[in-house]
């Protein structure tokens, strides 16, 4: 019994997610022209996991206490190595990916290394290695073009056994092979231990730098199968800097949403992918209701605005005014 | 060694000197520990208690020295070299990370692993073992540390060590968190360690603890050992004596001879916030100074930052000048019709921006005094400041250095004069001499003195009982949040003063005692 | 304020803005004269007056929102919020224009106070509610996005500049001075004034020092915060307003390529990253250093790919030599 209490606390901010997700997808699906079929929750699904993918890297780094604003970038530059390399055969497909996802680790393992052994701030530094990222990606694709294996693409955003949208399964399979051992070995205690109390868990021995180091080495991974994904469902590459940019600013909304800390050593991955899905939701209500779609982005924005101002309502509670500063 | 048994010791310590800058903290202290009995330290502030333990667990390095371990010397690179073998130390400040599990926590230096991944169910058993061995089993090893009170973390911290299977525990002040029944599960324990063969280094203030616990005694005094005694063979009143016993030097201006009979400035009534000051009542007159007493960590910070307007949701009144006042903010208790000055703990975070000049220092608190319409008036400027530079003569190579240049002593004193730059009515110090020289001590303890005859009313709280004595008009000594204790005139000595704080009635002392020869 | 005053006779006679220079300025300057080298190797024309003059023009619109970076990150934070400041202040002014003379004559400070709202919106966020700056700035630029896109239906909007924006941004008063610059220097001494003789300007390098000290010293500091992140948000659209002036109007995303450049600039100048500590000479340096490097650059004909990542790799790099954090705790 007092178990799941203390399940329940710890899964608080998870459960406020999903909660806030399948209220938002209930009323999405209930006006939606066609319902609740196959079809819109493909479709939803798809769009979701491209956010889901980039939110997840996100939380890595922010569970560290750090931040990655390069996430969209990684994301774009795949995107675009994706659309060179993944096409062919089976075999060359395979490597095609393996080479897009090798990519995305070296970009996250750089960030790294900057941010820890460099001992550069998280902001700056990242802000910097986006704009190589991005570099690249413009390089890759000054143009909109490429092409990738439909075959594969269309398997993975289409549906198992007609109902499944298999990008869900996808995403189920990441939090399976990367966050379930990431979450529940040494390194990943380190990266909450770190981002929670740096001093005490230097205190007691922890691994914080390579803790630290492999989260943002996993960040980079995770966000480049969002580009991979990103992909298979356009068909092409795109170095759109706006697109990158959104990605980076909503996979923050996501990860608040989700209820992980923006201080560190608070939050999972589960609760970032419903705080995705949420705030995906949350724009696609506009269509649903008939709004000029032009509102989206102020819409999203006001959202966003909102979810970061709640955390500061735990400051009513600071008795002791000089810890405002930390 | 007069208490030594057959055995030879774990562990001893021998020529052990330890200095910090000019700071002695330990002076060719030595110190055996024998398995299996409990060994107390005990000492004033400042002894040199906590820079032995430091020692011993690896987080310091001595200068001199050499510590032997069953025999071998041994040296203690990091805390967790002394782990390994086998040296644990709980100490005062916690180690434990809030937002993870008391299980987490407990295992965190070294989890228990299944095919490479932290092995949840392994880490649960040792959780429950260590927090039952703790006498702990109410604490749910699922809970997050940030949830639970002061006094379960500080068993959780117990937890932790047991759980790493030292054969030298160290507590220093581990019971100061707990609530009394804690602390009688916790002897129970520590007794049930001590027959299993631990060796266990009991640092703590409270007298009584000690003559429940403890095997062994041992005294320590400016950092050098002055004495190791079997316990029970010396009253408490004998005890006293060794902690103070030192030469006594007169460094301290005459105190005004007239009281005063003005009307207070500064009144504090039913003073209370959290759970950390309770009730507190006091009045100050121009011209009186007023020291806080007590261990350290009674709620003396708390009442001086709760009368400067930092502590929100304090209860009762604080009156100014006969007026009752609301003080939400440093600014406001600084305005000119209130006139407060708090010269804070810690100068390097709280009171000085170290890579910013002198000048830039000195001015300011002041800034409105040196400045029209938000315009810095340099000549003013340059004016008021010489003019604070001599008065205090503080040394410095010119006012356009970094003050992180400057010496400790001439930092202590930017601080005191970048607030004396205001004019204070009021002023409240918080430990001001910590870690400076004698030189400056004795200057700061006259500029007290002058600026108390010329009419100022300061609130004063030292750890150094000499300055208590030696400054102050009278001595309020704060046990948990509350006064327990006024002195005034010649009441205040340093045996009231050490027996207020360790709240003990030094005439029942005596008594007990003699009772129990 | 820096770790190697010289105390040559040189050095104490020179203004006292300028003795406070630092190893990072003087590498800032030491970059300068290389890239003017390096480009008079390239096209004798580079240290002709003429383009010397227009780059200095260029580079006066990064400056003006160089300077509302800087004194965020002298507090220690940060605003990433210019991109969409920018834009609103230069749609915003040029939308007023569409209101008659009235609107005209109001063009200006009404885009100015546009990017002001912005702004005290991030300070509210950060000093009030302690909400990280990053996080706050990011939320209030996606905010300003969106009532940018429901305003221009997302299209870059019809409305053009206003005579005088583009007197300001294009004319020259002096003949051969672009009032550009003098618009910068003007700005740039009032900062320079701002940051070393008034009370502000030192409680912004406090709170960057250490704002629990200048709490305690008895300065409101949550004011302070709030003010100059106002005063970023006012310069980023007085940016725009310029940006818009130069072009004739205003354009969708025309502040994205203003972000990183005034980060990059600042930071380059040797202002540190973490708050407290950097002169307005070397944000000086930094945005004339970024401009001729763009320049170079788009005179070599490299592509925008070629630029980012050159960007970033300097910025790093630049970084790493002398903006690290302490190496342990």
């Amino acid at each position: 019994m007092s178990e799941w209490r203390f399940w329940f606390a710890a899964q608080k901010g998870t459960l406020l997610a999903f909660g806030i997700f399948v209220a938002m997808f209930i009323l999405y699906t209930s006006n939606h022209p066609a319902g609740f079929t196959a079809n819109v929750v493909q479709t939803a699904s798809n769009k979701g996991v491209l956010l889901a993918f980039v939110a997840m890297a996100q939380t890595l780094v922010v569970i560290t206490a750090g931040i990655d604003l390069s996430v969209g970038m990684i994301f774009l530059l795949t995107n675009c190595l994706a659309s060179w390399l993944v096409v062919g055969g089976p075999v060359e497909t395979t490597l095609g990916v393996i080479a897009v996802l090798f990519v995305g680790v070296l970009c996250g393992a750089l960030n790294g290394a900057i941010v820890i052994y460099g001992r550069l701030q998280p902001i700056v530094a990242t802000i910097a290695t986006g704009a190589v990222y991005f570099g690249i990606a413009l390089l890759l694709r000054p143009f909109p073009g490429g092409s990738v294996n439909e075959d594969l693409a269309d398997a993975l955003t289409g549906r198992i056994f007609g109902v499944v949208p298999a990008s869900l399964v996808t995403l189920l399979a990441t939090v399976l092979i990367i966050w379930v051992p990431f979450s529940r070995s040494v390194y990943g205690r380190a990266a909450y231990a770190a981002g929670s109390s740096e001093v005490a868990a230097y205190m007691s021995g922890v691994p914080i730098k390579r803790g630290k180091f492999l989260a943002y080495t996993l960040a980079g991974l995770l966000a480049s199968i969002g580009g991979l994904f990103l992909t298979f469902f356009t068909y092409t590459g795109e170095a759109a800097y706006a697109s990158g940019n959104a990605y980076t600013l909503f996979s923050i909304a996501a990860v608040v949403l989700g209820g992980v800390s923006l201080f560190g050593g608070r939050g999972s991955v589960i609760g970032a992918i419903f705080g995705a899905f949420a705030f995906r939701t949350i724009g696609d209500l506009l269509f649903v209701f008939d709004l000029d779609p032009l509102w989206q982005p102020l819409f999203q924005g006001v959202v966003l605005l909102l979810a970061v101002s709640l955390g500061a309502f735990a400051l009513f509670r600071v008795k002791n005014r000089l810890e405002w500063f930390g | 060694m007069d208490t030594a048994p057959g055995e030879t010791p774990l562990l001893q310590m021998e020529g052990i000197s330890k200095r910090y800058g000019g700071v002695r903290a330990l002076e060719d202290a030595d110190l055996v520990v024998h398995a299996g009995r409990i060994h107390a330290i005990l000492g004033e502030n400042g002894a040199g208690k906590s820079t032995l333990i430091k020692v011993m667990s690896g987080v310091v390095a001595p200068d001199q020295g050499r510590i032997v371990l069953d025999g071998r010397e041994v040296t203690f690179d990091s805390p967790a070299a002394a782990n390994r073998a086998g040296v644990v130390c709980i100490f005062q400040e916690l180690s434990l990370i809030p937002e993870l599990s008391v299980a987490d926590n407990i295992v965190i230096s070294d989890p228990p692993k299944k095919f490479g991944m932290i092995d949840r169910k392994a880490q649960r058993r040792i959780a429950v073992e260590a927090l039952a061995r703790a006498g702990a089993s109410d604490i749910h090893p699922s809970a997050l540390v940030k949830d639970l009170p002061l006094s379960r973390r500080q068993m959780v911290e117990i937890a932790k060590a047991l759980a790493r299977k030292p054969r030298i525990l160290i507590l220093d002040e581990a019971t100061s968190a707990l609530t009394a029944a804690d602390v009688s599960k916790v002897f129970e324990v520590l007794k049930r360690l001590r027959e299993e063969g631990l060796a266990l280094l009991y640092i703590s203030h409270r007298m009584h603890e000690i003559a429940e616990l403890a095997d062994d005694c041992t005294v320590f005094r400016n950092g050098r050992k002055i004495a190791t005694y079997k316990a029970g063979t010396k009253s408490d009143t004998e005890v006293i004596e060794l902690m103070i016993g030192r030469e006594y030097q007169n460094v301290f201006p005459p105190k005004s001879t007239t009281s005063s009979s003005a009307k207070p400035i500064l009144e504090c009534r039913g003073l209370s916030w959290t759970d950390r000051l309770t009730d507190i009542n006091f009045a100050v007159r121009p011209g009186e100074v007023i020291g806080l007493g007590g261990l350290d960590g009674q709620g003396q910070r708390e009442l001086l930052l709760a009368l400067f307007g930092v502590l929100r949701g304090c209860s009762g009144e604080v009156v100014i000048d006969g007026k009752p006042v609301r003080l939400g903010s440093p600014a406001q208790a600084s305005s000119g019709e209130i006139g407060m000055a708090l010269i804070p703990e810690d100068r390097k975070t709280e009171g000085l921006m170290l890579p910013m000049s002198v000048r830039e220092n000195l001015a300011f608190a002041a800034m409105d005094k040196v400045s029209k319409h938000g315009i810095i008036d340099r000549v003013a400027e340059d004016r008021l400041l010489d003019e604070m530079v001599k008065l205090l003569a503080i040394k410095t190579a010119g006012l356009d250095i970094p003050v992180g240049a400057l010496s400790g002593g001439n930092q202590q004193k930017v601080v005191i004069a970048k607030w004396l730059m205001r004019h204070p009515r009021i002023i409240l110090l918080n430990d001001p001499t910590r870690g400076i020289d004698v030189g400056t001590k004795q200057e700061i303890y006259q500029l007290l003195r002058r600026l108390a005859d010329a009419g100022a009313a300061i609130v004063f709280y030292s750890t150094d009982y000499d300055e208590l004595i030696g400054c102050c008009d009278r001595v309020l000594v704060l046990y948990d949040g509350a006064i327990k204790r006024e002195l005034a005139g010649d009441e205040i000595t340093e045996h009231a003063l050490i027996a207020s704080a360790l709240n003990i009635d030094v005439a029942q002392a005596e008594k007990m005692a003699r009772a129990h020869p | 304020m820096s770790d190697t005053v010289t105390t040559g006779g040189a050095m104490s006679r020179m203004p006292k803005f300028l003795r406070r220079a630092d190893r990072a300025v003087a590498t800032a300057f030491a970059c300068i004269v290389a890239l003017l080298v390096f480009g008079s190797l390239y096209s004798p024309s580079f240290l002709s007056p003429e383009y010397l003059l227009q780059q200095l023009k260029v580079a006066s619109f990064l400056g003006v929102i160089a300077t509302g970076m800087m004194l965020v990150i002298l507090l220690g934070q940060i605003d990433l919020s210019v991109p969409w400041a920018v834009a609103t202040g230069a749609m915003m002014a040029s939308a007023a224009a569409a209101f008659g003379p009235t609107g005209v004559a109001l063009a200006i400070p009404f885009g100015i106070l546009c990017g002001v709202m912005i702004g005290v919106v991030n300070g509210i966020g950060v000093a009030y509610l302690r909400i990280p700056s990053m996080i706050v700035t990011l939320a209030t630029n996606a905010v300003a996005q969106g009532l940018m896109v429901v305003y221009t239906g997302g299209f870059s909007p019809q409305d053009s500049a206003t005579a005088a924006m583009r007197y300001l941004a294009t004319g020259s008063l002096i003949p051969g001075v672009p009032n550009a610059v003098i618009v910068w220097a003007l700005i740039g001494a009032a900062t320079v004034f701002l940051l070393t003789r008034t009370t502000f300007g030192r409680s912004v390098y406090a709170i960057g020092n250490r704002e629990r000290a200048a709490y305690l010293s008895g300065v409101d500091t949550r004011r302070i915060v709030l003010i100059a992140f106002a005063i970023a948000g006012g310069l980023s659209a007085f940016g725009g307003v310029l940006l818009a002036g130069y072009a004739s109007k205003a354009a969708q995303s025309m502040g994205d390529a203003y972000l990183l450049p005034a980060i990059a600039a600042v930071v380059l100048g040797g202002t540190s990253i973490l708050g407290g500590r950097g002169s307005y000479l070397g944000t000086v340096a930094g945005v004339i250093l970024i401009t001729l490097l763009q320049s170079i650059l788009s005179v070599m004909q490299m592509p925008e790919a070629g630029r980012q990542i050159i960007y970033g790799v300097v910025i790093v790099s630049m970084l790493l030599l002398y903006g690290r954090a302490p190496a342990s705790r």
